[in-house]
Formats: C-alpha cells, structure tokens, sequence
C-alpha cells in the first residue's frame, strides 16, 4: 500500500526556490531513505511534508487522501510523525511528560489516552530510568531515543526521520537502528529517513539521492553505486 | 513580635494584591510572551462584573443570599474577562504573535477602547454585550442534534445570530429595568460595598486584621494553588506548557496550538478578572482603575522571572513587604537614633507612593544586574 505519494513539490524560503519538482513514494513495511549533501533540501522536504512549510505547487498524499491544506497537526492526527533534526524534545517538561505528549496524535488525544505503551521501554529501556528527569538535562543520544519513543507512541503509519544519528555515540547509533527495523518488521509503517551514515543507509529499502533541491537518482539500496555514494554521501 | 506580624499581614497583603493581579499576566506575558496592555482594563471589566453581580443580588429575589455574592462574582468575573479576552485573542493578538512591537500598540489601543467603552455605554448595555457572545458561542455547542438535523443548516446558523442577539436585548432590557443605576452611560467612580460577614476586624491572639483583606488573601491563594494545579497536572497544563517551550515542534505532535493560545489567554484573562474582584473589595471603582495596576503587574511578573509563576508569588510579596516597611516609617521607630541624613532620606519615602517610587527605582537597579529577574531559567536547555 502506497502511504506517501508526493508529486511535483515545490517549496520556497521567501524567494528563494529550495525544492523543486519533488516527486516521491514511501510504501507500508519499507524503509527510504533520502540522501544527498549538505543544503539541498533534504530537511526542507521533511517540513514540508509534515507541513512546517507551505508548498506553493504539487500535491501530497497521505494514504490516499490530499493533505496539501492541512496544518502539521492535522497531518500527525492522520498518522504521519516526525523526528526532526535537533530532537525538538520539549526542554521543561519531564520525559514521562514528553512521552505522554505523543500520544496526543491518537483518537482522542491526550484526554483519552495518559497510559504510556510499555513497547517503548523495550525498543529504548533506558527512558524508563529517567521518567522523572526534564526532557532538555538528558544527553543528545538520549533525547535521540526519546523523540523517537515519543514519536512511536502515537501509532504513525509514516514516520518521518531526519538525520536520526547525528553526533550521537555509536552504540546508540546501533540501538537506534536495531529499534527502527524492530518497529517496521513489527508494525509494518514506512519510514522516510535522512541520513548521512553509510551503514544506515544501507539498512534501507530504496533511496531517492537529492541535489539542489530535485530528486536526481532512486533505486534499491541493494543496488547503491560507490559512484553514487561518493557523489551524494558527504562522507 | 508584633511589629513583625504586622509587618508579614501588611505586606501580605499588599502583595496579595499585586500577585493576584500579575497572576493572569504572569500566564499572558510569562508563558505565552503576549505584552498585553489591556490586562489592567481586563481587571477593571471583572471588578466592574463585581458592581453588577452585587447589584443584582440587591434585587428581592436574590437578596436572601446577599452574603454569597463574592463567591458568586469571582465565577462571573471570570467567565467575563475571560470572554472579552478571547475576543481579544481571535480578533487582534492571534494576527500579531511574534511582531512585539505591534502587539504592544494593538493592546494600548484595545485598553484604551474599553476605558472609553466603559464611559459611553452603560453598563446594562456592556453586560447585555458579554453575556450574548457567551451565549452565541455556547449555542453551537448545546443545540440538540436531533433540532440539528431536522432543519436546513442555513437556518441553524442564522439562528445562532439570532438567538444570542434576542438574548443581549432581553438581558439589556431585564437589567436597565430592574436595576436604574446601571441604565444611563456613567463615568463616576462605583463602590461595592461588601456582604455584612466581611466588614470590621477579624481578632487572633489580640491581634485584629480587616476581614476583606483576608479575604483577598484567601481569593489570591486559592487562585495561586488552582493556577498551579493546573499547569502542572492537568493534560491541558501538559499542552500549554509544551506550546510555550516548542511551539512548532508541539504543533508536529498534533495540538493544536491555536487552540492552546485562546485557551491560555482565556485563562490569563479570567485570572485579571479574579483579581477585578480583589479590586473592587479595595477602594472605588472608575474606568481607568487598571492603569493603577499595569504598571506593577509587569514589574512583578519581570521581577519574579518571566515564565516562572512560583518567581511571581515570591516577587509580590517581597515587593509587598518592602512597601509596607519603607510607607508606614517603620524603620524610623525601629532606628530613632539613625544618622540624621538616614533618618531625613527614610522620612522622605515613608508615605505609600514614594514607597511605591523607592521600590520600584530598587528594582530597576537590580535588574541592571540580574535582568533575568530573580529565578532565571536553569539547566543544560539554557546554552
């Protein structure tokens, strides 16, 4: 089934033109992953399809539907969830709060769902230990662990990654791989994920590679050149 | 022992006030970033919303329960500011978040605007206002859907004009007739005069304290503890917080962060219209009483540190108990021996306004030093 389909997006930050003529697909149960080097829109794209940012042309399909006039929280309450660069974890509230905070993509919001889903200590058993703590004292890797958590509770169909693994500690690099194939072998959602990481890359089911702003390569990953690495991993 | 009681009950007292008018700003401006203008006159409609409430209550089918009606008037108070506040939201704020500048000249204007309002139109009329967009806004939730879904949705809507429209003029008329002092437009300064169980002294240990002020005390705590309880336990609290901290990021959630923002100003709102109350139980009520009172909220809630509410108790009751030292002379009976320049200096501050002046230059000079007030935001989040 067809989660995501993206076509012909353009975006601009005031005049500047930054996406042009995007067109995309994630599907259920599989993992894309979108590379490229710095500044040619990667993020751009993942705001604009959570709905940070307003497309001036093209159309998005979430399941089906035409989210292009709906606000980004409209857009979570149908299932799509986003970790952005940066965690964005909410700095004052506890990690408990943080989480709960999840929940409120799913019916009814927050009012009717205030139990956490135990699967998130599973994936991520460390945020069970720091329930207590504020959101913004825990270290990047584990904000990393807790955006991610926060983003799995409210039961995304999408989720939208972007650069999961940056400047974070490898051996949270390797559990917060293991935790997103878990969740998509488990869940069966699609993942659209930015990434710098090689290794992570290659985990991936298909990649679409970006440069100045429009999608110049796709394919399996299986199939991912040391030509098109060197060209679009800034590694 | 004495002085220091009296010396804790007066300032108390004082900052109970302070406090329980900066509350709703500490909410506004601390949490939201909102410099609202119209907060005083928030202040004057709730204590405005007290006269009416207690004339009512004159009325012969009321007045058995005379003695209740402050209870009766911080619930009324609130409802009204809160209105009038959400309105402010939706029609002005709402397009100005994130342009300071501009908000602060739209809220001058919306405060000015209500001060004239107050003295052109009479305050059946005004009540009759507020009470029909409280009703025109509650229809549309309270329609029974079966009436719903037998007519044609044209006429559902009209009569959601309609109705609350009927009911502005039957209010209107109800009120002016009943009640002749709230008929004509009058800019005259109005007294409440309180239920017979709150005047005269109140006598622990020998030691007597006003009735109404403890009674301001008891609204501004209770307020405080309601405040608090709801910021921090309540999902909506949740939802505040994480709006005020990450807006877009909270928005990515799925809350709907204009909501929030009309709820939260809501709040702020109804809360200067508690304080409307507090007011009203002080001294008269005129137009222009919230303009008393701008000026100190915003120094309180700076004071205390913005966004911090526990920041804004401490801070008015300092700047309470700092007044009521400095306006009653007491250091002058505690030091008659003081240096002569000292003695002339404290003489020189000890009626309440150069109080007021003293403490508020004292603390313009501490925030040349700590201008994040007195408990800045702590943390790894801070960097």
């Amino acid at each position: 089934m067809t989660l995501l389909e993206v076509k012909s997006l353009n975006t601009y930050y005031g005049e500047s033109h930054i996406l042009r003529d995007v067109d995309l697909n994630v599907k259920s149960g599989e993992m894309v992953c979108l590379i490229g080097r710095n500044g040619v829109g990667k993020t751009t794209l993942l705001k604009s399809l959570i709905g940070l940012l307003k497309q001036k042309k093209g159309d998005i399909y979430l399941i089906g539907e035409n989210i292009n006039r709906k606000a980004p929280h409209q857009r979570a309450r149908k299932g799509m969830a986003y970790v952005p660069q940066g965690r964005e974890i909410i700095p004052y509230l506890s990690v408990e709060e943080n989480l709960m905070l999840g929940m409120e993509s799913l019916p009814g919001g927050l009012s009717k769902n205030k139990k956490i889903d135990p699967f998130i200590y599973d994936l991520f058993p460390i945020l069970k230990d720091f329930l207590d703590r504020k959101g913004g004292d825990l270290s990047g890797g584990q904000q990393q662990q807790l955006a991610i958590a926060r983003a799995l509770l409210g039961k995304p169909q999408l989720l939208l990654l972007d650069e999961p693994t940056e400047g974070i500690q490898p051996n949270i690099v390797l559990d917060i791989e293991n935790a997103i194939n878990k969740i998509i072998r488990d869940t069966g959602i699609g993942v659209l994920l930015v990434e710098q990481h090689l290794h992570f890359v290659r985990q991936a089911n298909r990649y679409y590679a970006m440069q100045r702003g429009g999608i110049v390569a796709s394919g399996n990953t299986s199939e991912l050149s040391q030509a098109v690495i060197d060209k679009f991993l800034s590694v | 022992m004495e002085l220091f009681v009296d010396i804790l009950f007066n300032g108390i007292s004082f900052g109970s006030v302070y406090l329980i008018a900066a509350l709703g700003l500490a909410i506004v401006f601390g949490l939201m970033g909102v410099i609202n203008l119209a907060h005083g006159e928030l202040i004057m409609v709730g204590a405005y919303s007290t006269f009416v409430t207690q004339l009512l209550f004159k009325e012969p089918f009321l007045k058995p329960f005379f003695g209740s009606y402050i209870i009766v008037s911080i619930f009324v108070a609130f409802i009204f500011s809160a209105t009038v506040g959400i309105l402010l939201e939706r029609l002005i704020i709402k397009r100005l978040y994130g342009n300071p500048l501009e908000t602060l000249l739209g809220t001058w204007g919306v405060s000015l605007f209500l001060q004239q309002f107050v003295r052109s139109f009479s305050l059946s009329f005004g009540t009759s206002v507020i009470i029909s967009i409280i009703s025109g806004v509650s229809l549309k939730n309270i329609f029974p859907k079966s009436i719903k879904e037998r007519f044609n949705e044209k006429y559902i809507r009209l009569s959601n004009w309609i109705i609350p429209i009927f009911i502005g003029i039957l209010s209107n008329n109800f009120l002016a007739t009943n009640i002749p002092r709230i008929r004509r437009p009058d800019s005259r300064l109005v007294d409440v005069t309180s239920p017979k169980w709150m005047r005269g002294p109140f006598e622990i240990y020998g030691e007597s304290f006003p009735k109404t002020r403890l009674v301001i005390i008891a609204i501004t705590v209770i307020s405080v503890i309601a405040v608090l309880i709801f910021l921090n336990l309540t999902e909506w609290g949740i939802r505040i917080r994480a709006v005020t901290q990450n807006r877009s990021m909270s928005e990515c959630l799925g809350i709907s962060t204009k909501k929030v923002d009309t709820i939260t100003f809501g709040i702020g709102s109804g809360l200067a219209g508690v304080a409307g109350v507090a007011v009203s139980l002080l001294g008269s009520v005129g137009p222009d009483v919230g303009q008393l009172y701008i000026v100190p909220c915003f120094m309180v809630v700076v004071l205390g540190g913005v966004g911090n509410i526990l920041g804004t108790v401490l801070a008015s009751f300092g700047i309470g108990i700092l007044t009521d030292i400095f306006a009653s002379g007491r250091l002058l009976t505690l030091f008659p021996n003081a240096p002569s320049f000292v003695f002339n200096t404290l003489n020189f501050f000890s009626t309440s306004s150069m109080a007021v002046v003293l403490i508020f230059s004292l603390i313009v000079i501490f925030l040349q030093f700590k201008p994040q007030g007195l408990f800045p935001q702590k943390g790894r989040t801070v960097e």
